[in-house]
C-alpha cells in the first residue's frame, strides 16, 4: 500500500496503524498519530485501518520556544 | 504566585528549550532560570522516535510542567490539529496556540487565532494564544474563552524588548482579571523587569538566554531580573514627571536666605 509518511511516499505492508508504526519501528516510543488530520490516539491504533494515499503524521516531542 | 488556569506557581518566568548550544546546557540554564513551566514543540521525525524520546526524558528530569506550541502552523486546520496532537503526546489540555501570518515578522494571524482558539476552548483546551499587543484581538481571544493571554514585546528572536508599552500598559488596565504574559521579542534582563514594572504576571523566552554566550548565567540573569521588575511592582512605582524635584530638602539649606 502507498502512504504517505510525514509528507514522504512510502509504500508498507500494514493496513493498520498499529501495524505500520511497528513497521516503521516507531512502537514503544513517545509518539502521537495522526491520519489525514484527524488525531488517532494511542487507544485506536489497533483499529485503525488504513487505505491507499492515507497521509499519516507520527510526530514526537521537540524542543519548542 | 502566579495562576494559570487553576494552576499556581511560584517562579513568573517561562522559557522555552530550544536553539541552546547542547541538551545540558538546556537542562542546567532551565534550572538556573527557576522556570516551572516550559514550552515544547511536536515535529516529525526520521529516526523512529529516537530523537523525541531522548529529549522527552531530559524534560522529565527537570520535572517541570510543559505548555506545547503550535510552532510554525499557518492555518486554523494545522493548529487544531498539531494542538490535539499535543495533547495526545503530552497528555495536557494546555497548548501555546501559535497561527503564524508571516513568515518574516512571524507576526500571529489574529482572524486565524481568534477562530482556532474559540474551537479549542470549546474543546476542553486551556489555550495561551500568542498574540500581539492589539487590545481588541486579546479582548476577542477572551471572549473565546482564553483566560491567559501572551503579547509579544516585539517579534520573535528579534531581542529589541518591550517596543509599544503604552499598548501592554493599556491591555493591562482593559483585563484586569486575566492572566497576562509577555511572549517573545525580549533580549535583555530588564526587558524582562519592565514587563513585570508594566503589572504582568509573567514573562515568556526564549532565544534570549539559549543564543547568550553563556546560557546557564543569562538565565540565572533573568530570574533575578523578573524578580527585580515583579518585586518593583508590588512595591509600588513612582509615576514618571515632567521637571525635576529636589530630593534633598530645602529647609535648612546653609547660606539660603528667604527673599522678602
Amino acid at each position: 500500500m502507498r502512504l504517505i509518511v510525514n509528507g514522504k511516499e512510502t509504500e508498507a505492508d500494514a493496513t493498520r496503524v498499529d501495524a505500520l508504526l511497528a513497521e516503521l519501528e516507531y512502537l514503544g516510543k513517545h509518539i502521537a498519530v495522526a491520519v489525514n488530520y484527524d488525531v488517532v490516539p494511542r487507544t485506536r491504533w489497533a483499529e485503525t485501518h488504513l487505505k491507499d494515499g492515507d497521509a499519516i503524521e507520527i510526530l514526537t516531542p521537540r524542543q519548542g520556544g | 504566585m502566579v495562576e494559570f488556569y487553576g494552576k499556581k506557581f511560584s517562579s513568573r518566568l517561562l522559557v522555552g528549550t530550544a536553539r541552546y548550544p547542547s541538551p545540558a546546557i538546556m537542562q542546567k540554564a532551565i534550572r538556573a532560570s527557576g522556570a516551572e513551566i516550559v514550552t515544547v514543540s511536536v515535529r516529525r521525525e526520521a529516526a523512529g522516535g529516537k530523537i523525541g524520546d531522548a529529549f522527552w526524558s531530559l524534560i522529565r528530569e527537570l520535572g517541570v510542567t510543559v505548555l506545547p506550541n503550535t510552532a510554525g502552523c499557518h492555518s486554523v486546520r494545522e493548529a487544531i490539529t498539531t494542538a490535539k496532537l499535543a495533547r495526545e503526546l503530552f497528555d495536557t489540555p494546555w497548548v501555546k496556540l501559535e497561527v503564524i501570518a508571516d513568515d518574516e515578522t512571524l507576526q500571529p494571524d489574529a482572524v486565524g487565532l481568534v477562530d482556532a482558539a474559540g474551537t479549542l476552548a470549546k474543546d476542553g483546551f486551556e489555550v495561551f494564544p500568542y498574540c500581539t499587543e492589539d487590545l481588541s484581538v486579546a479582548q476577542r481571544l477572551v471572549d473565546a474563552g482564553c483566560r491567559v493571554i501572551m503579547p509579544w514585546a516585539s517579534p520573535i528572536g528579534s531581542g529589541r524588548g518591550i517596543i509599544n508599552p503604552d499598548a501592554l500598559k493599556l491591555m493591562r488596565a482593559r483585563l484586569p482579571d486575566v492572566t497576562l504574559v509577555v511572549d517573545a521579542g525580549l533580549g535583555a534582563p530588564s526587558h524582562a523587569a519592565e514587563a513585570f514594572e508594566l503589572g504582568y504576571d509573567a514573562v515568556l523566552l526564549n532565544t534570549a538566554i539559549a543564543k547568550a554566550a553563556d546560557p546557564v548565567k543569562m538565565a540565572e540573569a533573568f530570574r533575578r531580573g523578573a524578580e527585580a521588575g515583579r518585586t518593583a511592582y508590588e512595591a509600588g512605582l513612582m509615576g514618571p514627571r515632567d521637571f525635576a524635584s529636589p530630593s534633598t530638602p530645602i529647609v535648612g539649606t546653609p547660606f539660603w536666605h528667604a527673599i522678602s
